[in-house]
């Protein structure tokens, strides 16, 4: 291997005087960049058709079950959401930032907003973190109806007149469904009860049928999403580390332009995630 | 797409820095070029790819974080269901479109960078659209499934 290493380089000597950095078998620095360029655009319209699955289940199942998606937003904390949609936009931002520096040769600037970028992705997976608490805590997840999140404190909250944020925004509706309910009365009846305090308006409050396919699609598109941010933070962290030696400049900024496209692909999926998730009405 | 843009870009950008509208230019004279760019080899001096001005990456991120306020707004306003919807999806559309355009640089990018990519949503667009003509296929079936059942 070794030798054959050795013998590579001997035949192509005259291009070893243009810099470190340029791979052997690149005519130039130019030819360098536009092969990895086209090699990430590769990688990330496979990572589309990867996400269109879970997009594709979600879009038929919205369209065959509306009543779960309805029932379901009750339980989704929009404004955590959308705190980690700015958080995500604010990495985007500092991500181009960074390709921008890299280009220019600003080594500081470089470190400074990858560094600004990773804290982004951690305080993303932090707010991820409690949202997934709350829906454990509350006995929602993947599994089958009314099966028990065993590992879990767990205090189920299956209704969604028990939630506070129901109560507070429907306060006659949550007390009408909820004595409705106290009093043994069947699924059909509360519904009636709960339209009636509503004003004639169906809120869809009652549990449906098949409901937790809704937190099945839930947790597997936003666990995706996450996994896919964790391994952009191994990605940024390494970049970081060969920004600080100074490895970047005008004639060999791939690595963090090819970097940042990866978190840009992470960004725009969360783009559409949020208002198909968070922002159901 | 990348002929007349860049020209259009340097104009706005008169007053940013010095470095990035050069590099600009350069990527002009690249997107003349199309895909070839093996005459270029190796010259010092050379601007690989398109860069953003800060002016232009801030604006980009301001308009980004207002979509997202917006789209949280409407969201409380009752257009009925559909509607909501739509509404939120065109919103989401028009951030995905200001991410690709200026974070990724398709705007600048090679052509046949942008037909690779894009044509990934094509494939998706497919991939929705047969599968949602596809999905009352087996209703009946689990319409009389569940009515059977009932009897039972």
């Amino acid at each position: 291997m070794t030798d054959t290493t050795a013998d590579a380089h001997a035949g192509h000597e005259h291009h070893h005087g243009d810099g470190p950095h340029l791979a052997h078998h690149f005519d130039s620095y130019q030819h360098q960049f536009d092969s990895g360029k086209l090699g990430i655009w590769l990688f990330l319209a496979q990572e589309i058709l990867f996400f269109s699955a879970l997009f594709v289940a979600y879009i038929v199942y919205r369209a065959m079950h509306p009543e779960i998606f309805i029932w379901a937003h009750y339980f989704l904390d929009t404004q955590l959401g959308a705190i980690n949609t700015g958080v995500l936009i604010v990495s985007s931002l500092t991500a181009a930032w960074a390709v921008r520096c890299a280009q220019l040769g600003n080594k500081q600037g470089l470190v400074l907003n990858i560094a600004v970028t990773i804290l982004c992705a951690f305080g993303f997976l932090g707010i991820k973190y409690v949202e997934y608490s709350h829906k454990f805590h509350d006995g929602l997840g993947w599994a089958a109806k009314d099966a028990e999140l065993k590992w879990s404190r767990h205090d189920p909250k299956h209704q969604v007149w028990e939630l506070p944020g129901f109560q507070a925004k429907h306060p006659e509706v949550a007390a009408a469904a909820a004595a409705a309910s106290k009093e043994g009365k069947s699924d059909r009846e509360i519904a009636a009860v709960a339209r009636k305090a509503a004003g004639g308006k169906d809120l869809g409050i009652v549990q449906p049928a098949n409901s937790n396919t809704f937190f099945g699609i839930y947790f597997f598109m936003t666990g995706l999403h996450g996994i896919h941010v964790i391994a952009g933070i191994i990605v940024w962290v390494w970049l970081l580390l060969r920004a600080l030696k100074g490895q970047f400049g005008p004639k060999y900024f791939g690595p963090i332009d090819y970097a940042a496209l990866y978190w840009h692909l992470v960004d725009l999926i969360w783009i559409y995630l949020f208002p198909m998730l968070y922002l159901i009405h | 797409m990348a002929k007349n843009k860049p020209t259009k870009t340097s104009q706005g950008e008169a007053k940013a820095e010095q470095a990035a509208d050069e590099a600009v230019v350069k990527s002009d004279a690249h997107g003349g070029h199309g895909g070839g760019h093996g005459g270029h080899g190796g010259h010092d001096d050379e601007h690989l790819a398109h860069t953003m001005s800060i002016k232009m990456l801030v604006g980009v991120w301001g308009a980004l974080m207002v979509l997202t306020v917006l789209t949280v707004s409407v969201t409380g306003i009752d257009l009925g269901y559909t509607l909501n919807l739509v509404v939120a999806m065109v919103i989401a559309t028009i951030k995905a479109a200001l991410v690709m355009l200026f974070f990724m640089h398709l705007w600048w990018d090679k052509k046949f960078n942008v037909v690779v990519f894009v044509s990934s949503f094509l494939f998706v667009l497919l991939f929705v659209a047969l599968t949602l003509n596809d999905r009352g296929e087996y209703q009946a079936d689990i319409e009389t499934y569940r009515q059977d059942k009932a009897q039972q």
